[in-house]
């Protein structure tokens, strides 16, 4: 079985996001990029997959500029079989994100494909739900854990109520919650094999995809500061000062 | 437990900074058969330096002669120089005449964060690998006692020691030559010093702290290519040190403090003077409604010619500010770490990868003669303000030819006791301007630390903390620390010394300026640290 993950570059956790002062995007200049956290999970879980002799080849798919290869690369050193990097200099929206996978299901035939639950620079949160409906398969979301066995996913799921244990016929899309697992270190000598391992470049252009900008963003704006606090004496300033802002 | 994995190059450099790249990418230029890593701690190149940063264009031109056409992405051609002089909280005068090495004519303003993950990917282009997110641990010695390599730390290792479930054990890089680049008071450049003995010759190293804060202004008030340097308040006299105000494009500004190591008051708070100073009236009305957009502090090694340790041992060298190469009245010491990265690997190839000889290399250079011109400068400032002002002008005039080399003293043996140490009044101010604190200042450092690992701050006898320092020095750790890495808390237990190691920004003043030197800073789980964004 061939597994396919989604693997997307976004701005690192760590970094404290600055809205650009003319309001049309966020800085990414000199600002440290790595892989999305949830992605990072999805790839962890295919390679414990692959060990497990569940599957035979992992193959992580990225969607972005040409400078996306070093990221690639990071995914490969991880224990990536090959990659694919689907070339863009447009940000792409979720649906195209889930029609550029459903192209590369089309002509890698894999019996699981791995997403993030979501990137943690949009929070969109839609592409995986979006290619199991234009793949038609079933789907597994926020999954805390995967098991795979005889054609099916038993997928335990984390939702409001607790944990749902959820059955899925393969192939289908499963969607990674944060307690799946602990992506691994990546080894040194991993880094110089995966500079061996193949990246297939495809223009997304060449995908025959309706690549269209669905939702239009108007603006970017950081959120409101915190106004200075006020000390109050005792309880009934406290309160007069509520009332005052109707809030009693 | 199975061997340790082991890979093997020419030639292991320890740290991507402006040395260890120019180091490396020197090398290939001289002859690309010569195998060449560069490891480094931050998760990212770039992310762990900070510097002014006016830098001298000269060793850059002949690195890579067509740079110019492909610009670091900071990169601000200085336009005007100032220098002001600040009397108390309240008033200052700029000085009619630059002091002659503050003249910045044909400098350039960059980010050293930014010029480095510039520099990165060229070196790479040259065949050189680079391994950012991976800290070398400790130097590795073959049978006859020579350095032959260096390990890189374990990851996954639990705060007691034991090992997480995604535990990755280190590999050992074994090399013909380490050449150490870990920039000031690198922590295997310490132990190998002292391994070595390499500074019982020379006078003990001084140092300085620089905290740095970039700042965001409101539209159309920066001034793009102008350089601001200031002496005195909130300064006392026996207090060295000064700002810089480097206007960068897109009206950011980088706004500095420095001050010497060897300060006299246990009671001193760098980071407090830091945040006065942008308080002064000269210079508060210029931050005033803008944002930092990311902070940090570093030290400085200053102690220049007369403190320069041998820089050759049996199987390593080291470089750039491993060595100790700032220009302490110029404030510059990149220029100085890329020519000395290049000369050294200009060394290394010629004498087929054989570090004897790099010491007399490197004191016969340009490197040093630029040094020794200005070695008795800072010591001068030992005197107080004026008599180095005074001195500073003499030996500019004389070109350092004076008879004499003033000496240096270590830095964490400066300080007054508790009592007998009568601290300066202090004409500070209320504050307003961002951070209000030093965890307010951490944050826009964004350093991260995995809370789980075990602390990379070695206090070796924490009793002393409590039965001594607290009444001899008043805990200066936790005054001098940027980072309020250290605090001195009251429990059932008693007093007791926390040190909230995930907080570091890896400075290493605390190893330093400790009275009694029992502080180690060690690196942490690589990938560990500040996050910076064009520092």
């Amino acid at each position: 079985m061939k597994i396919l993950v989604g693997y997307k570059r976004v701005v690192d956790y760590n970094v404290r996001i600055q809205v650009k002062p003319d309001g049309t995007g966020v800085v990414t200049d000199g600002v440290k990029l790595s892989a999305n956290p949830f992605d990072d999970i999805a790839l962890e879980e295919a390679l414990r997959l692959r060990e497990k002799g569940v599957a035979e080849e992992v193959i992580v798919v990225g969607i972005g500029p040409a400078d996306l290869t070093a990221h690639l690369r990071n995914g490969l050193a991880m224990g990536a079989n090959r990659a694919i990097h689907v070339q863009t200099a447009d940000a792409v929206s979720p649906l195209t994100a889930a029609r550029t996978f459903l192209k590369l299901i089309e002509k890698e035939q894999p019996g699981l494909v791995i997403l993030g639950k979501q990137a943690i620079d949009d929070d969109a949160n839609q592409t995986g739900q979006m290619l199991a409906a234009l793949w038609d398969r079933p789907q597994a979301t926020f999954a805390s854990k995967v098991e795979i066995a005889d054609g099916k996913a038993t997928v335990t799921r984390e939702v409001d109520a607790g944990l749902e244990t959820i059955e899925a016929d393969l192939p289908a899309v499963i969607t990674t919650d944060l307690r799946l697992n602990e992506p691994r270190f990546i080894k040194l000598p991993d880094i110089m094999k995966a500079k061996a391992k193949p990246i297939d470049v495809i223009e997304l252009g060449s995908l025959g995809i309706d690549a269209a900008d669905h939702i239009k963003t108007t603006h970017y704006a950081a959120p409101a500061k915190r106004t200075k606090g006020v000390m109050v004496k005792d309880a009934a300033e406290l309160v007069a000062a509520l009332k005052q802002k109707g809030l009693l | 437990m199975s061997e340790r994995e082991t890979m093997e190059y020419d030639l292991v450099v320890v740290g991507a900074g402006p040395a260890g790249l120019a180091f490396a990418m020197r090398t290939k230029q001289l002859n690309p058969e010569v195998t060449v890593c560069v490891i480094e701690k931050a998760s990212t190149i770039g992310a762990q330096i900070l510097s002014g940063a006016v830098i001298e264009t000269a060793p850059l031109d002949r690195l890579l002669p067509d740079w110019r056409s492909n610009p670091p992405p900071v990169s601000v051609p200085v336009t005007k120089d100032e220098f002001w002089l600040l009397r108390d909280h309240a008033s200052g005068t700029k000085l009619p005449v630059n002091p002659p090495q503050m003249n910045n004519h044909g400098n350039v303003i960059v980010s050293l964060g930014a010029l480095c993950a510039w520099l990165a990917p060229q070196a790479e282009a040259l065949g050189v690998d680079v391994f950012p997110g991976y800290a070398a641990s400790e130097a590795l010695f073959d049978e006859a006692g020579a350095v032959n390599g260096v390990r890189i730390g374990d990851m996954g290792v639990a705060r007691d020691g034991t090992h997480k479930p995604g535990y990755t054990e280190g590999i050992d890089i074994r090399a013909k030559v380490t050449v150490l680049a870990e920039g000031c008071r690198g922590h295997i450049s310490k132990s190998l010093i002292k391994h070595f003995d390499l500074d019982k010759d020379s006078d003990p190293q001084t140092y300085g702290i620089g905290i740095k804060e970039l700042w965001q202004l409101p539209p159309g008030r920066g001034e793009a290519g102008k350089v601001v340097h200031t002496a005195g308040w909130p300064l006392a006299n026996d207090t060295y040190g000064g700002s810089f105000l480097y206007h960068l494009d897109k009206d950011r500004v980088a706004v500095g403090f420095v001050v010497g190591l060897d300060y006299p008051d246990p009671n001193f708070s760098p980071f407090e003077a830091f945040q006065q100073f942008k308080h002064h009236p000269n210079v508060k009305g210029l931050l005033e409604g803008g944002t930092i957009l990311s902070a940090g502090a570093r030290a400085i090694i200053e102690g220049g010619f007369q403190s320069l340790p041998k820089v050759e041992m049996p199987g390593a060298i080291l470089i750039g500010d491993s060595a100790g190469l700032v220009n302490v009245p110029k404030i510059k010491g990149t220029h100085q770490a890329i020519a000395s990265g290049m000369l050294a690997a200009e060394h290394l190839v010629a004498s087929t990868l054989n570090p004897a000889g790099w010491d007399a290399k490197l004191r016969a250079s340009a490197v040093m003669s630029e040094l020794k011109k200005v070695r008795n400068i800072r010591p001068g400032f030992n005197k107080g303000l004026w008599f180095g002002l005074i001195n500073a002008a003499w030996e500019t005039v004389t070109g350092g030819r004076s008879p004499w080399t003033m000496k240096n003293h270590a830095d964490w043996s400066s300080l007054g006791k508790l009592g007998q140490y009568e601290t300066p009044t202090k004409d500070y101010v209320d504050r307003t301007l961002a951070p209000r604190d030093r965890l307010a200042s951490v944050y826009y450092a964004a350093t991260e630390h995995d809370e789980d690992q075990p602390v990379h701050l070695k206090v070796a006898d924490t009793s002393i903390c409590i039965d001594r320092c607290t009444t001899e020095y008043g805990n200066p750790c936790e005054k001098f620390c940027p980072a309020g890495v250290y605090e001195i808390v009251q429990d059932d237990a008693g007093k007791r010394l926390q040190i909230n190691s995930a907080n570091c920004v890896h400075c290493k003043t605390c190893d330093i300026k400790d009275p009694y030197q029992i502080i180690t800073w060690v690196t942490p789980e690589g990938g560990s640290g500040p996050n910076y964004q064009n520092l």
